[in-house]
């Protein structure tokens, strides 16, 4: 079922809500291991695309395979594979640090000891020991962001959908938090990652850019600099997307 | 799933909004409806014009002002101080002989009592000239009995069954029990669902591989528990506090009420799969539930009562076939038997509204 190292592959994607399309004959795929960036302005269709991908919503037509597994036919095999990560962050705000870990842990079918042990290891390399026991909501905005990445993470998700998740966060986390993104993509995850900083952008090894429910542009952000014969990915995206 | 329940136990009892809510609730209710909005009638203060003053009359004074209801506050002499006495205040009641009581009765096997109430408390009136008829009566009764005759005339016999000395516990528990389970069930699963959907983390639930049926029941899960043991708390009180009694079967009791607590959560997730916000569910569970349940369901105001299309609005309150049940129960002690149309009523309105959220949640997958 898989297809050469490929771990999304989406082939005439069409999601329509009444009249309004949203996605419009979507066609990409991405690697394995990949840090793709999924670029766009808002309102163009990008979440509507990650709930589909994501088995959360079901296209009008067309195909995504997502980790092995055709979203229409099996979206809960899809959901096994994929961890996700909201622009609001996911966890818990009245729950201490260790208590969001082992919830997720369990709602993903892992062991109590699997998930002790994962959470000493993320704590540990985020520098976080000493706060595992903390109400979240006296944990700084940047922190949390982080650990809800490690909780994305946590169940060894081939793929992870990551939307904005950087919104609202200081240029050093930001720094920081994308650090986790390449630690964990070397790890042999694929990253799939909304986001509005352009800088960002160019963290990513390829990004598609869409504007109205369609991919305009797709390839490494040094092809499209070239592409469209602007310096940076600012000058790209301000193109395309207006 | 049991991860799940876990961490909805961790919410309910870090919050303590919640924790009042769940536990402070029921207790202030059931107090503050046995207490303090008592509709019993306890030293009505009375005035007494007798205009015969035999043996008979001062028989029938005396057995009123032996019951615990009424203290003669007034000896009255002739019909014109009466409305001074009502004017001059706190007199709920004056009682008058006619004159040659005793030798009427004794004559025509007839004689009057003239009951006059201060109505500007109509409850009150009503209920104190209920008090006195059947003080009255009893003792009628009684004398006839004595004297061993045929009654010459058919006396009118107002009963009050099954609560007998109409006590309000009796009509305000089961209303309380209701009210409650309503709330807690309803309006604490909205809100925590709607809580989710608030803080984002709905959407981490959704893309995780618990199916939404797992989703909702490790939701409800700890709403059916709790509820559960408020039912126990308030039925405990109850018994203890103010003797009411289960007449009927517990366990059937118990069953009703898990049942009507299912209904309750499904109308609390349908509430969640229209509401964006928790004030939004909360204003819809108080507004929409709360007020029509007190005043529609028959708690407190009899449906009889209400003008026709109030009384057709009350027929579609799942609340008050709930209240019929209990009383059932609880007062009248009888089975199934007797109420397995309001059990199936409350069985499709549960159907109905589990349908209704499904629907609605596939709607906003789509």
């Amino acid at each position: 079922m898989k297809q050469g190292g490929q771990i999304i592959t989406v082939t005439d994607l069409v999601k329509k809500f009444g009249q309004f399309t949203a996605n419009d004959k979507l066609n990409f795929s991405v690697k394995k291991g990949e840090i793709f960036g999924f670029l766009g302005a808002n309102g163009a269709g990008k979440t509507t695309a990650i709930k589909i991908l994501s088995g959360l919503s079901k296209p009008s037509s067309g195909t995504a395979i997502v980790a092995g597994f055709d979203v229409k036919k099996y979206p809960d095999k899809v959901k096994k594979n994929i961890g996700y990560m909201s622009q609001r962050f996911s966890l818990y705000d009245d729950m201490t640090v260790k208590e969001n870990f082992r919830f997720y842990g369990g709602i993903y079918g892992m062991k109590r000891k699997e998930i002790k042990e994962k959470t000493a290891l993320f704590l540990k390399k985020l520098d976080m020991e000493d706060y595992r026991n903390m109400l979240l909501k006296k944990i700084p905005l940047g922190w949390k962001q982080k650990l809800a990445f490690s909780v994305a993470i946590l169940h060894n998700p081939k793929i992870v959908f990551l939307d904005e998740p950087t919104g609202g966060v200081d240029p050093i986390t930001r720094r920081q938090f994308w650090e986790l993104i390449y630690e964990s993509a070397s790890g042999g995850t694929t990253v799939f990652v909304t986001t509005h900083y352009m800088d960002e952008a160019e963290y990513c090894e390829r990004v598609s850019i869409m504007s109205e429910g369609r991919i305009e542009a797709i390839g490494t952000p040094a092809q499209l600099k070239e592409k469209y014969q602007v310096k940076t990915m600012d000058e790209v995206f301000i193109k395309i997307a207006r | 799933m049991y991860a799940f329940i876990k961490k909805e136990f961790f919410h309910i009892f870090r919050d303590y909004r919640s924790m009042l809510i769940l536990f402070g609730m029921p207790v202030a209710q059931v107090l503050l409806f046995g207490f303090a909005i008592t509709t019993d009638i306890n030293d009505a203060k009375i005035a007494i014009l007798d205009h015969s003053k035999d043996p008979v009359t001062r028989d029938i004074t005396q057995k009123i002002l032996s019951s615990k209801y009424f203290i003669l506050e007034q000896n009255l002499q002739s019909n014109n101080q009466i409305e001074a006495a009502f004017k001059a205040g706190n007199i709920k009641e004056v009682i008058v002989f006619e004159q040659n009581f005793a030798e009427k009765l004794q004559r025509e096997g007839k004689a009057d009592i003239q009951l006059i109430l201060d109505a500007t408390e109509p409850n009150t009136a009503s209920m104190l000239s209920a008090y006195s008829s059947g003080i009255i009566n009893t003792y009628s009764l009684q004398q006839m009995k004595a004297a061993n005759k045929v009654p010459l005339s058919i006396v009118t016999e107002s009963k009050m069954l099954y609560n007998p000395e109409l006590k309000s516990v009796y009509m305000f528990v089961p209303g309380v029990i209701t009210i409650l389970l309503m709330l807690v069930s309803t309006m604490m699963t909205s809100i925590s669902i709607t809580r989710e959907k608030e803080m984002g983390t709905m959407e981490a639930l959704l893309v995780s591989p618990l199916k939404p049926l797992q989703i909702i029941i490790g939701k409800v899960t700890p709403y059916v528990l709790l509820s559960f043991i408020n039912l126990i708390v308030i039925l405990t009180m109850a018994s203890f506090i103010f003797g009411m009694p289960v007449r009927g079967s517990l366990g059937l009791l118990l069953v009703e009420s898990v049942l009507f607590i299912v209904m309750s959560l499904a109308l609390g997730i349908l509430i969640s799969t229209i509401s964006k916000t928790q004030q939004q569910a909360m204003l819809l569970s108080m507004f929409a539930l709360m007020l029509p349940t007190i005043l529609l369901s028959g708690f407190i105001f009899p449906v009889e009562n209400m003008p026709v299309a109030l009384q057709w609005t009350s027929h579609v309150m799942p609340s008050k076939w709930f209240i019929i049940i209990i009383k059932n129960i609880m007062l009248k002690g009888v089975g199934i038997a007797y109420f397995w149309k309001e059990t199936l009523i409350i069985l499709l309105n549960t159907l109905f509204f589990i349908g209704m959220s499904v629907k609605k949640f596939k709607v906003r997958l789509e």
